[in-house]
């Protein structure tokens, strides 16, 4: 057993911030978003080039109007959080709150949006393995397998989105947050940013390509 | 004791609107040549609205402008190695 004098001296851990490490790690696990996300898109392009018809078709049967919809909600909901961040760096804490607030209540209804369009969608028998889906077209299945993994798995990533900023709203309204240490309402936002990036190219992909 | 965050570029509020109404605006442009234009046309304009759309989010949005080159850097590495792949999967379906 060693002796009490040959333990290092403590050193108060809670004084070091390091406000670059914290950020660039949050960017590295942005980058496997970015592959997770990637590799979907891989097989969204190799499909589409295999099924181009098919994926045409299939497409006309997604509510433009709600994609549109909640494109536009999403983008509010980035300038949202981006003014809560400008806001704390300049230490107006009730905008930053009120930006926050608003930025969750965005992101409610984009998943609001996403029931009721899902809804409609699978009221019309379009399920993978649906009976009305099998009797379609192999590529008109491919298609719809996509679209509900892959605007399921953002989904997930809206719902995780509103969950860090929940408790973002709650550090800066505890002032857990503030003017001098913001990194995590930052690392909260670039989070944010990457769902509103990620749906960018989701609209196109489903959406608008019919 | 806390420190002030060192080397933090303050985004101001207004260029904050004038990227989303520009954002707003390019989304606008896409589903107006989408809906309305021929086919040719409207694949063009996914290809270069959709990443200009992503660019605007990932420079002011998030900040990257502001931000030291090597995380740029890093950024376009990431974005690179996806295109370089989806440029050898049609490469490949090109070739069959």
């Amino acid at each position: 057993m060693s002796s009490p004098a040959a333990t290092p001296p403590l050193v108060h851990r809670e004084s070091h911030k390091d406000y670059e490490g914290s950020k660039l790690g949050m960017w590295l696990f942005l980058f496997t978003e970015i592959i997770l996300f990637g590799g979907l898109f891989i097989l969204y392009s190799a499909y589409r080039a295999r099924y181009p018809l098919e994926f045409h078709e299939a497409g006309q049967h997604l509510n433009v109007v709600i994609g549109v919809a909640n494109t536009i909600i999403l983008l509010t909901s980035s300038l949202t959080v981006a003014f809560a961040i400008t806001a704390i760096q300049k230490g107006a804490r009730t905008i930053c709150l009120c930006c926050l607030s608003a930025t969750i209540v965005l992101g409610a209804a984009f998943l609001v949006n996403k029931y009721i369009e899902w809804s409609g969608e699978i009221g019309h028998g379009l399920y993978p393995n649906s009976p009305v889906l099998m009797q379609r077209p192999h590529g008109d299945q491919i298609f719809f397998g996509l679209y509900y993994s892959m605007t399921g798995l953002h989904g997930l990533h809206v719902f995780a989105g509103i969950a860090v900023l929940s408790i973002m709203l709650g550090l800066v309204a505890g002032k857990r947050i503030t003017s001098a240490d913001f990194s995590k309402l930052e690392n909260g936002g670039l989070y944010w940013h990457l769902v509103d990036v990620i749906w960018i190219f989701l609209l196109p992909l489903f959406y608008l390509a019919a | 004791m806390e420190h002030p965050e060192t080397h933090v570029h303050i985004v101001p509020y207004r260029i904050l609107i004038r990227v989303w109404l520009l954002l707003l605006l390019l989304t606008a442009v896409l589903v107006a040549t989408t809906r309305l234009m021929h086919e040719a046309l409207s694949v063009w304009a996914m290809l270069i609205i959709t990443p200009l759309k992503a660019g605007l989010v990932l420079f002011f949005f998030m900040h990257l402008k502001y931000e030291k080159p090597y995380l740029r850097a890093l950024v376009f590495l990431t974005f690179g190695l996806l295109t370089i792949f989806i440029g050898m999967l049609f490469f490949d379906i090109l070739r069959r």
